[in-house]
Parts: C-alpha cells; structure tokens; sequence
C-alpha cells in the first residue's frame, strides 16, 4: 500500500465521520463545527489529487467564509433566553431508506463502467491553466458570475436591514 | 488511487447530506445538508478532471463553489428574516402559505 492510498483512506474516513457529525450533532454550532472539519478534509483530498487551487479555494471560501455566516446566522436566530439550543432529526426511516437507496444505485452504477485507474500525467501547471482558462475560454461565465455575486450580495444585505 | 474510490465516496457523502435534508428539522441544518451535497459534487467534478487531464471540470468547480456562497448567502439571510417573522427556525412551524 503506497502512502497516497493510506492517506487517502485516513482522510476519507475522516471527512465521512465528520459528515455524520454534521447530520447528528445536537447543537447547531457542533454541527457548523464538524462542516469546518469535512471540508478540509475534502481540501487534503484535493491536494491528493494535485489540486492546490482548489484546495486553497476551499479552505478560504468554504471553512472561512460560509460557516463564519452559519455560525452567524445560529447566534442570530437561535438567541432565546434560558432555552437550549438543540435540534432533533424526525422521519429517520424515510431518510435512511432515502439515502441508502441513492447511494446503492450510484454505486452499482459507478461498479458497471470501466473506469480509468491511473492518472494522467501532469504537463503544465494546473493554477496557470484554470486561470488562463477562466480569463479566455470562460470568460463570459466568469463575468456572469460577478454580476452573480453583485445581486446575491445585494439581496443579502436587503434582507437582513435593519427592522423600520 | 483509482477514479472509482473518489466517486465512490462522493456518493457515500452525497447520501450522508440527504440524509440530513430529509431529517433535519432546524432550516439552518437542512442547509448545512445542501452543503454537504454540493461538496460531494465537488469532489466529483475535481476527481473526474484530474483523471481525464482537462482542466475544464476545475474551472467548473471554482464556479460552482462560487455559486454555492451565493447560494448559502441568500439561504441563510433567508433563514433570518423568517425567524424575525416567526420567532422560529424549525421548518415544520414555518407554514405561512398555508391557506
């Protein structure tokens, strides 16, 4: 077993038993907590996978960005005096059943196609391609996008002014 | 390490966040769920470029995590102004188009 496969399967098992924290914890904030974790675990799979970009992207946007909101947001909405701050699951046999079956059917369907075992190897530097890439054939989408932001930003901040 | 393993745990991830959709009764835990979703999805999409050699499938990620802040932004100032309305987050008392 090389040392690319033992990391992988550490962090594999990893990033699923943080996941099953986020769906389980009790307390939200347990729960945005274990999401932090999964997705830098998600971030070392990447780099595994010679993906330094985007591992970088991951772990700014992501563990930086979106779960500082979470945590925002459980403070904000979940600050009543004297009552804890818990949740519950319900309806765990129509998820279970839900879930397993999803996950059955991609698997069987993942087992029956001939799937490449080796990688390819790497000829040019991948950060230099996304971004001669995003800046020349995507560059439409990439504009899109920022309008994107531009509207989410504003509606964010619209809904969330200041009671009149 | 084959493609296989990558997409196989990307569907074990995937099912793990619906799982969360499906049970959670707190919004901001069912949005905790959608996350977990769309990093599986990720995780496809980064695996599936390495292994074919085109860059494309990553630029396509940096979009969709792109997306997804916008997303969770709107979902979560969403959440806020519910619970400003309603005093509550969980999503069974949020019934409002009830008729």
């Amino acid at each position: 077993m090389s040392i690319t496969e033992i990391l992988f399967y550490a962090f594999s098992g990893v990033l699923l038993v943080s996941a099953v924290g986020v769906i389980t914890a009790r307390n939200p904030v347990h729960a945005a907590l274990f999401l932090v974790f999964s997705f830098f675990n998600s971030a070392v799979l990447w780099m595994l996978l010679e993906a330094e970009f985007l591992a970088a992207v991951q772990l700014l946007l992501y563990a930086g960005g979106i779960v500082t909101i979470v945590v925002f947001a459980i403070v904000v909405t979940e600050r009543l005096v004297g009552e804890r701050i818990t949740q519950t699951s319900r309806r765990i046999t129509a998820g279970g059943v839900t879930a397993l079956a999803l996950i059955a059917l991609v698997v069987n369907a993942i087992s029956r196609q001939p799937l490449p075992t080796a990688r390819e190897p790497l000829t040019t530097d991948l950060t230099r391609t996304i971004g001669e890439s995003v800046l020349t054939r995507f560059v439409l989408p990439f504009e899109l996008l920022g309008v994107l932001m531009l509207a989410a930003m504003l509606g964010a901040v619209y809904f969330a002014r200041p009671e009149d | 390490m084959g493609l296989q393993a990558y997409l196989i745990l990307a569907a074990v991830l995937f099912g793990i966040g619906l799982f969360g959709v499906v049970t959670r009764r707190n919004t901001i835990g069912i949005l905790l769920g959608i996350e977990l979703m769309l990093n599986a999805v990720n995780i496809n999409l980064v695996a599936f470029a390495r292994f074919s050699g085109s860059e494309v499938g990553m630029v396509f990620t940096v979009f969709a995590i792109c997306i997804t802040v916008a997303e969770a932004a709107m979902g979560l100032a969403i959440v806020i102004l519910l619970f400003r309305i309603r005093r509550t987050v969980m999503a069974d008392h949020l019934d409002l188009l009830k008729g």
